[in-house]
């Protein structure tokens, strides 16, 4: 590390990282209030826990920043490796905390492997994909880079644990930037509409709809381009069929009743603010009555209550809302979208594809969590649990993102010009 | 190109889907605020102690003394003896268990009530016990304290709000006491004062876990005014000591100010049997009874016929519309024909000669009937010569509620030329159709309390001022307060009938009644009544009636005396407020032999009579 490197440094990122650290460490605070004020130093205490957490990932801050940048992509099979090997560990030394065999308890120290795995992930993922061997048009390499994401999405799906190995799904943004067909995105998104719109309306409405919808569409365009062909109108028009009516059968048969409700609250189909609805409603209610500037620092009485189950963990947001109203949140989702633009924006100056897909993929990590956790709490997105990253309480999770932004520090800082 | 920005705009997408959904939440739907303080923060009302009342001459009447309800928490019970506990709170073993069961359904962690009010003694006998029942505490509350447990009828009384009130009157909390009946009622917003508000913030099982925002929301309350009646506890425990085994009312009044200085109904109950847990038991045993009706003010509410003692208004009103003078003779032979085949008896002896003030002090029925008659005939029409006489008693304010501040009352009633065309054909009635009204009885009805007022409106010599029962603050005259209400009666007239009720005291009906030392004016009445017994019509034994005032220059007080079926108004009515005038007036009573009499006099025998099935002969 030298004058250039720190010269170098995107301390854009940087700054943001730490007020976004302090708001958290802030507001977890907040959270674990109660009558007698306490240091954040004290590490029985999650906000003191966090600010120590946060002292030691710090202390990684120089050690990865000088590293040099290709031991990263040298050695991401390695990681990667050890990452596989430690979530299969979980099944033979885990510890089950609230259902899940998601942790490794040493020492008094709990370490949540599928966070690493995350990096591991990312890591190996832009090191194949950056391979002179790999194109991403050509079928072997594509099925090569999904198992590389199933394998660990898999193993965390076991624990079970769907909420971090749906942050795995984020490799499909990079997969798009690198060169995946597009289509795929539209088919994506069709058939997330077509899932949402089965289980609003009944299969059988919903197919007669997409019909006359597929119809008009075909003549506007036949009308426009004469040479259209039919077949792959009538095609889709049948695959959204079927899925429909698969969805149908999927979520009444396969799901289990509290995937069905998390479902049926977000979409209003279940209003039931006492039983499954609550954690939404409460989440809600301590949000909305923040109001424009909030009820201040330490002041949320539903933040104070304990109205909203896992409030410093994945209902964070919640408290922001609620003592800090709408300019703090707002300032909030700005932040993060600041963050987010600002990984993209460096991860597109680099000339080199690893640096390039790394940074991409941390970005698009970070946007899975951002829209699933903040989502969650609007209310807009099913219940699912995984936090909001440097926001939330959680030591793994906070080292990992950090340890991941480090690593995009040290990409970005030693960017070949 | 394209696939550089795809992630970039799901970013900003889910941002601006992000802050629209804030503003949506925050900005906009304002009612979360609201959801959220009644989610977490508990609202506890701190209620001043309700307002002591004092009687006229500021002896302590009404006062607070606590009392405790025991509570529990469901989660924090152990086991114990429930035997033990049930039999120290002198109730079963099963409604303990069951009373604990309700708790527990309600809320394991919130406090429950078991049993309401136990007294400070109850509870000192249990304290020292309370460490072998975990879960249970005392929580403190207030209620009334009637350190005179007299005048239940005036002061009426409290209880708790109930679940169907507190929809209409959201002023107030679920068991909180408020006012019910009398003084308690009326006076409810004075004697009540201004509640609190203690803000906890309670956290998601509803536990309190500390204060909200170290109590910067907080209300203090407002503390209750006290008030000063216009009674005079010692004339009112004297009177009701004088009533006990008779039935009936006694109202007194001060002429010049119109303050009630005793306000007493017969049988009345200790006030201080409606608080407390019992309170249910004794209140459901009052309003049973539905044979004395303790809880009928027959003060306020019996209508009765006014009997003799109305003689005195026929009197005034025919000396003001000139049908007699104070010279003008009507002779009497025991009665006489007011129509033909019609006698009006009196007790009159053969061939008595009697002007208006001998009319009075004899009670001479023909005087009355024929000074009566002549009024109504006086008009073009009988119907012109009722209303006449009618406007005239308006202003004695019978016919009327009064206006007085307590809550119950009854109008009574004095007839009209419409009511009597609706009656009679029109024109098929006249001055002997009506006649009874010249004697007090007939179709008028009055209230012991109006029965005063005209009596404090005669001592007024023409005046009387709204009776009421709390005393006017020092600083407001009481003109302003209470305006004089004249009658159109001159005053001279008032001189010769006020001579008239002096003689009834001095040689007429009610000698019994004399003071040594007091002028006192008076007037009896001796009222038929009936009831139906066995689809008959059945007459009792007459009502005995005493109007009163005194001193007769400068009265300090009117009164008015009913006793159902006392027979002559001078056996039990005369004495009662003869007595009650010399204990008001003297402070002591001399006539120790008739008080004696009066306290151990029963009626009770009189009104087993209708009630016991067998034949019964009245006016004994």
């Amino acid at each position: 590390m030298n004058n250039s490197t720190l010269f170098r440094l995107d301390w854009v990122s940087l700054i943001i990282y730490f007020l976004l650290i302090g708001f958290g460490l802030t507001n977890i605070y907040s959270t674990s209030f109660t009558e007698v004020s306490f240091s954040l130093f004290d590490w029985s205490y999650p906000a003191g826990k966090q600010f120590w957490i946060f002292c030691f990932s710090l202390s990684f801050f120089p050690l990865i920043l000088y590293l040099n940048s290709h031991f990263f992509e040298h050695l991401a099979a390695v990681f990667y490796t050890i990452s596989i090997l430690s979530l299969l560990g979980l099944f033979l030394f885990g510890q089950k905390i609230s259902g899940a065999t998601s942790w490794y308890i040493l020492g008094g120290v709990s370490l949540q492997p599928a966070e690493f795995a995350k990096i591991c992930t990312a890591l190996y993922v832009a090191s194949s994909l950056s391979s002179i061997q790999m194109d991403i048009k050509k079928r072997a390499s594509l099925v090569k880079i999904i198992f590389i994401v199933l394998l660990p999405m898999l193993l965390i799906i076991l624990q079970p644990d769907a909420g971090s190995a749906l942050v795995f799904t984020a490799i499909f943004f990079v997969l798009l930037r690198e060169g995946l067909d597009l289509r795929t995105l539209y088919v994506g998104l069709g058939l997330i509409s077509v899932f949402i719109l089965s289980l609003l309306f009944d299969p059988i409405s919903l197919s007669i709809a997409l019909l006359i919808l597929v119809v008009l569409v075909y003549r506007i365009i036949l009308y426009s381009f004469p040479k259209t062909k039919k077949r792959p109108f009538l095609l889709t028009l049948c695959l959204a069929t079927i899925f429909s009516f698969s969805v149908d059968f999927i979520f009444n048969s396969v799901f289990e009743q509290r995937h069905r409700d998390r479902f049926n609250v977000i979409l209003g189909l279940e209003t039931d603010a006492k039983g499954i609805g609550y954690n939404i409603n409460q989440s809600k209610i301590a949000i909305g009555s923040g109001g424009l500037i909030g009820k201040g620092f330490l002041n949320g009485t539903q933040t104070k209550g304990g109205f909203v189950p896992e409030q410093h963990t994945d209902y964070i947001f919640t408290t922001i809302g609620e003592e800090w109203g709408f300019l703090g949140s707002c300032g909030l989702i700005i932040l993060f979208t600041c963050l987010i633009l600002r990984i993209l924006y460096r991860a597109e100056k680099h000339t080199q594809p690893f640096p390039r897909i790394f940074s991409y993929c941390f970005a698009s990590m970070l946007f899975v969590h951002f829209f699933i956790n903040i989502g969650m709490t609007l209310g807009l997105v099913p219940t699912v649990g995984i936090p909001l990253p440097f926001i939330s309480y959680g030591g793994t999770n906070l080292l990992a993102f950090s340890i991941m932004l480090f690593i995009y520090l040290n990409l970005d800082v030693n960017r070949l010009s | 190109m394209v696939r550089k920005v795809i992630l970039m705009g799901f970013t900003l997408g889910s941002s601006l889907l992000f802050i629209f959904q804030l503003i949506n939440l925050q900005l906009f739907k304002s009612d979360y605020s609201e959801r959220s303080l009644n989610n977490a923060v508990q609202k506890r009302p701190i209620y001043p102690n309700r307002g002591l009342i004092y009687d006229r001459n500021g002896t302590l009447w009404v006062a607070n003394k606590p009392v405790y309800d025991l509570m529990v928490v469901p989660e924090n019970l152990n086991t114990f003896d429930t035997l033990e506990l049930s039999s120290n709170l002198k109730i079963t073993k099963a409604e303990l268990v069951q009373q604990i069961k309700n708790a527990a359904r309600f809320s394991k962690k919130l406090p429950s009530v078991i049993l309401r009010q136990l007294s400070m003694e109850e509870v000192a006998l249990l304290q020292e016990k309370m460490w072998k029942f975990p879960g249970f505490y005392f929580q403190k509350k207030s209620t009334r304290d009637y350190i005179l447990p007299i005048g239940a009828n005036v002061l009426g009384y409290t209880s708790e709000t109930n679940r169907n009130e507190i929809r209409t009157k959201t002023d107030y909390d679920l068991g909180e006491m408020i006012g019910r009946q009398g003084i308690e009622k009326t006076y409810e917003k004075t004697l009540r004062g201004k509640k609190g508000v203690q803000l906890f913030q309670k956290d998601r099982f509803n536990r309190i876990i500390g204060p909200y925002e170290e109590g910067a929301f907080d209300v203090l309350p407002e503390e209750a005014e006290d008030i000063t009646l216009t009674l005079d506890a010692v004339l009112q425990g004297y009177g009701e000591a004088l009533m006990v085994n008779k039935r009936g009312g006694i109202v007194a009044l001060e002429p010049e100010s119109g303050e009630v200085l005793a306000l007493i109904t017969a049988p009345s109950y200790n006030p201080n049997v409606l608080i407390g847990r019992e309170r249910s038991k004794f209140f459901k045993a009052l309003v049973q009874d539905t044979i004395t009706k303790p809880l009928f003010d027959r003060s306020l509410q019996a209508e009765y016929s006014p009997g003799s003692p109305f003689k005195t208004l026929n009197a005034l009103i025919g000396l003001q519309e000139k049908i007699i003078t104070p010279e003008t003779l009507f002779s009497c032979n025991q009665g006489h024909y007011y129509a033909r085949g019609a006698f009006m008896k009196c007790h009159c002896s053969v061939g008595t000669k009697s002007n208006v003030i001998k009319g009075i002090y004899n009670s001479c029925n023909s005087f009355f009937a024929k000074t009566y008659a002549r009024l109504i005939a006086s008009k073009p029409s009988p119907a012109e010569g009722v209303d006449l006489w009618r406007k005239h008693l308006e202003k004695f304010g019978l016919g009327d509620y009064l206006g007085y501040d307590l809550p119950i009352g009854k109008q009574g009633f004095i007839p009209d030329s419409k009511y009597y065309n609706r009656w009679y054909k029109e024109g098929g009635w006249g001055p002997s159709t009506i006649v009874s009204n010249a004697i007090g009885q007939g179709e008028i009805l009055t209230t012991p309390i109006q029965m005063a007022n005209f009596t404090a409106t005669i001592a007024n010599r023409g005046f009387f001022k709204k009776p009421h029962f709390k005393k006017a603050p020092l600083e407001k005259s009481l003109d302003s307060l209470y305006p004089k209400n004249q009658t159109l009666i001159d005053t001279e007239h008032f001189e010769t009938v006020i001579e008239g009720m002096h003689q009834v005291v001095e040689r007429g009906t009610a000698r019994i009644a004399r003071i040594k030392g007091i002028e006192v004016c008076g007037k009896t009445g001796t009222v038929e009544n009936f009831i139906r017994l066995n689809n008959e019509k059945t007459q009792l034994t007459d009502h005995s009636i005493f109007v009163a005032f005194a001193p007769k220059e400068n009265p300090k007080i009117a009164i008015a005396v009913f006793i159902e079926n006392g027979y002559w108004g001078g056996r039990w009515a005369a004495p009662i407020a003869s007595l009650m005038i010399e204990k008001y007036l003297k402070g002591t009573v001399e006539r120790r032999w008739l008080e004696k009499r009066m306290l151990e006099g029963s009626l009770l025998a009189e009104y087993e009579k209708p009630l016991s099935g067998i034949p019964f002969t009245i006016n004994e």
